[in-house]
């Protein structure tokens, strides 16, 4: 399967399972949302382009708002972790051969430390700015601080699970292939 | 000139990301403040229909409770209810043609129209509810809804050919006048975006003696409501210090975590009440204003 078309079926995928199902679930507490759906964003392969990684990014974040009618609601944080996603793996990985050897970013080709590490970095900042966005007119910066903080462990618990569960097959590229 | 295309060159893609912010916050902001988004009545088409498939099958599994409600109370007894129907005062002659008289001098005030929720959140602080009838079914913007239990939930917001979004009580910004059955005093309901089994209600003077339990209804002055039509019961009393009101906790009427079946409620004489209003106003206003 071409890259392109993976990402695309991935993508519904994603929005799907946010919408009919995580969205459906019954309220456990106002604090605790669960929130998967930008993995798809740090799922993207190394390769691809700064600028596209950021249509990308606002592309996955319209979708999902049109599906819960709030347009630009999710689309900025997702734009905001499509800038700093090349950053973080700078950062991460300096040895500079994952992103030549592995398709995309996952514990197989980063380790299972920096990846996590990597993907808490996105998660905090994506649901900093998606909760401060909602929190806008009203609300205590406590709750506000309350509010990232579970979601994002919630959204943690979510990622490690869906890596055990998905363990993606990642071919070591070399040259022939 | 040429440093200035260095300078896009360099920084191209900070400048992408910060159209992209700034197109998203301009989407937001439009947004709430005019209920209306570019592109959004397109996109609910698409959305609808992935909603609608996915509530056949969610309507599978609450079938057997949601027959039980439809059983206890549907939409045509609404229609037969009195209060949707006000006295000709006889005296007066009066032509109107279009609206349909019973022989007792009835007129229709309200109409109801049943539709099918096919999508629906709480868990967000702004939650709207979309339904399965639009503009090509009749439905206008700010036509009340109610739950199949007779329970307010809120107003249509947004229309498109075949759905509607609804804005429901379980929204921050959504404002409701009500009153309490009781004592005829008449408050100010919202949502505080905490639980989304209670709603808020101020403005009720401490002189009032209430009890939890007590039931609050529609209030009398909305173009949007039939008066008197349930919205729910106190859950809690707490007296305000610092005013002479109460901040009541209020039990919705509706529940919200699985709306399927809603009526929504049009208000027949909305055109010429709102004709009247307009006519006043200029004939008042602009009269005050000095002539030049």
């Amino acid at each position: 399967m071409s890259d392109l078309l993976r990402n695309i079926v991935r993508l519904l995928l994603f929005i799907f399972v946010q919408v009919y199902i995580l969205n459906q679930i019954p309220a456990l507490h106002q604090y605790i949302i669960p929130i998967i759906y930008y993995l798809f964003i740090l799922w993207l392969p190394f390769r691809i382009s700064r600028i596209g990684l950021l249509f990308a990014g606002f592309v996955t974040g319209m979708t999902l708002d049109y599906f819960m009618n709030s347009p630009g609601l999710h689309a900025a944080p997702c734009v905001l972790i499509a800038y700093l996603r090349p950053f973080i793996i700078n950062i991460l990985s300096p040895k500079e051969t994952a992103e030549f050897n592995y398709r995309e970013p996952s514990p197989r080709s980063m380790g299972w430390t920096p990846y996590l590490v990597y993907v808490l970095i996105l998660t905090i900042f994506h649901h900093f700015y998606l909760v401060v966005l909602e929190w806008w007119s009203f609300g205590s910066f406590l709750h506000l601080l309350i509010k990232v903080i579970s979601t994002t462990a919630i959204s943690m618990l979510l990622v490690i699970i869906t890596e055990l569960l998905f363990s993606r097959k990642m071919n070591y590229r070399t040259n022939t292939a | 000139m040429r440093n200035i295309f260095l300078f896009i060159r360099r920084f191209f893609t900070v400048i992408v990301f910060l159209i992209l912010q700034a197109v998203c916050i301009w989407f937001l902001i439009n947004y709430n403040r005019f209920h209306h988004a570019q592109g959004l009545a397109a996109a609910n088409e698409v959305t609808g229909w992935f909603n609608s498939k996915y509530n056949n099958v969610e309507d599978f599994f609450r079938m057997k409770e949601e027959n039980r409600r439809l059983l206890r109370l549907n939409d045509s007894l609404m229609n037969q209810l009195p209060s949707n129907f006000v006295r000709i005062d006889t005296g007066q002659v009066v032509a109107r043609d279009s609206v349909p008289f019973d022989t007792l001098g009835h007129y229709r005030h309200y109409v109801w129209r049943d539709a099918q929720v096919v999508y629906s959140t709480v868990s967000n602080e702004k939650n709207y509810i979309q339904i399965n009838r639009g503009s090509n079914q009749g439905i206008k913007d700010n036509m009340g809804v109610f739950s199949s239990g007779g329970g307010l939930v809120g107003q249509v917001v947004n229309v498109g050919p075949n759905y509607a979004q609804v804005m429901s009580l379980l929204h921050v910004q959504n404002k409701v006048n009500v009153l309490v059955k009781k004592t005829k005093n008449s408050g100010t309901l919202f949502w505080d975006g905490t639980d989304p089994h209670f709603l808020t209600l101020t403005n009720i003077p401490k002189s009032d003696s209430l009890a939890k339990g007590d039931t609050i209804v529609t209030g009398n002055y909305s173009y949007a409501f039939p008066p008197g039509h349930f919205v729910g019961t106190i859950a809690e009393i707490v007296k305000d210090i610092s005013t002479n009101f109460y901040v009541l906790k209020i039990r919705t009427g509706a529940n919200f975590a699985n709306l399927q079946q809603v009526m929504v409620v049009e208000n027949l004489q909305l055109g010429e009440l709102d004709q009247l209003m307009q006519d006043t106003r200029r004939k008042i206003d602009d009269a005050k204003k000095p002539n030049r």
